[in-house]
């Protein structure tokens, strides 16, 4: 079975993915993570899990183009160009 | 080229990468799992010269880092052979196909290791060449291979310091300590400048059209000579090459290196090709008992 592992470099830090083990059963994923990732002091926490746990979404489709929420969703130089123009402040800059 | 191989083709070069789940041209794939396999065999034969002399070490303390860097390289084997499984093919096929000789490894892993001088050198040099060609590969257009070689990269670094102190106590050492290392260095001067392949150039080779790698042999072959060259003379040691030198433009001359040589090695035809893979052939039977104990347990 494959188990994905993610190390923790810090306290505090997000959990990266770091790898894969190939293993019987969790206790020896365990044990081969910790070898793999552990054993020099790069990670103070590792996570193992199966991979079939593993639900990857990988397509997100904005089908209300809500872009309301992001920052693309206000271009503003070209209002802020005719708010200055109406506001006879264009050539001030 | 279909087009959408084209396209493929296209993103690569432009810097793009690719995950296990992304589709890809099937030839892309193929030469994926044989470059990133011949790697994985290649830390797996390495550990053999180094692995000969653990019990010939000079002191306990290199006893302790040889067979630490001993299970390094194994590791790095398990993590590329992992990358080569996503990718379609198990690793019990890898081994089986290294061990009956099908399957290649790097030319420097064929060699024997005469003396602690020879340690020296293959821990400094030949990890040195090693990690040249490792570092372009951090930008791999696989980006599962990308991420491990960023963990293998980390701890070869660690190696190379260990070889180049070998080699430092050795050169503070007696006249026979020195010697040793300038006999070493003569036996690997010619695996060295092989290492990094023929010189094709860079847009015919499929490796780097498929930005599977990022430089071309040549290019590799300029960066060792430029970083180690100048760390070889200022010990007193002789690179037995009197062709070597800096031209003009800040390139280096050099003697053609014997690709005959090369091509022989690698296709199992190296010193100590058929008792290095005869002791895998052995260990793989010794050990079977106890992948099947584990297999068992674990079920």
């Amino acid at each position: 079975m494959i188990y994905e592992v993610f190390r923790q470099e810090r306290k505090g830090q997000p959990f990266t993915h770091a790898g894969s083990v190939e293993a019987p059963n969790g206790e020896y994923a365990e044990s081969y993570a910790r070898e793999q990732f552990g054993r020099r002091g790069e990670s103070v926490a590792l996570w193992v899990v199966p991979r079939s746990a593993v639900h990857e979404i990988d397509e997100f489709v904005d089908e209300l183009e809500r872009n309301y929420h992001r920052v693309d969703g206000y271009p503003l130089k070209e209002k802020l160009k005719e708010a200055r123009e109406r506001a006879g402040t264009a050539g001030d800059r | 080229m279909e087009a959408r191989e084209q396209e493929f083709l296209e993103y690569v070069q432009s810097g793009g990468q690719v995950e296990t789940s992304d589709w890809m041209p099937d030839d892309y794939r193929a030469k994926l799992i044989k470059f990133i396999e011949m790697h994985g065999n290649s830390e797996l034969m390495g550990v053999l010269p180094e692995r000969e002399w653990i019990l010939r070490a000079p002191t306990l303390q290199r006893k302790l880092a040889l067979t630490a860097k001993v299970q390094d390289e194994v590791g790095h084997s398990q993590l590329i052979y992992r990358v080569v499984e996503d990718l379609g093919k198990p690793r019990e096929q890898c081994l089986e196909d290294l061990i009956s000789g099908k399957a290649k490894f790097h030319n420097v892993f064929h060699y024997p290791t005469k003396t602690w001088g020879d340690v020296g050198v293959i821990a400094w040099l030949v990890d040195a060449a090693a990690i040249i060609s490792q570092k372009a590969l951090l930008k791999c257009s696989y980006a599962p291979y990308a991420r491990i070689m960023k963990k293998i990269c980390w701890e070869e670094s660690f190696h190379i310091l260990h070889g180049r102190d070998v080699i430092l106590t050795m050169m503070n050492g007696t006249d026979e300590q020195r010697e040793l290392v300038q006999e070493a260095l003569n036996r690997w001067w010619g695996p060295l400048m092989q290492f990094h392949g023929n010189p094709i150039a860079k847009e015919e080779d499929p490796m780097y059209i498929w930005r599977i790698k990022s430089q071309g042999n040549g290019e590799a072959r300029q960066q060792f000579l430029d970083g180690y060259v100048p760390q070889i003379w200022e010990l007193g040691l002789t690179v037995p090459d009197p062709n070597l030198r800096k031209d003009d433009d800040g390139a280096w001359e050099f003697s053609e290196p014997d690709w005959g040589e090369l091509k022989h090695v690698v296709t199992g035809h190296g010193p100590m090709t058929e008792e290095r893979l005869g002791l895998r052939r052995a260990t793989r039977d010794e050990t079977e008992w106890v992948r099947r104990a584990v297999l068992a347990q674990a079920a």
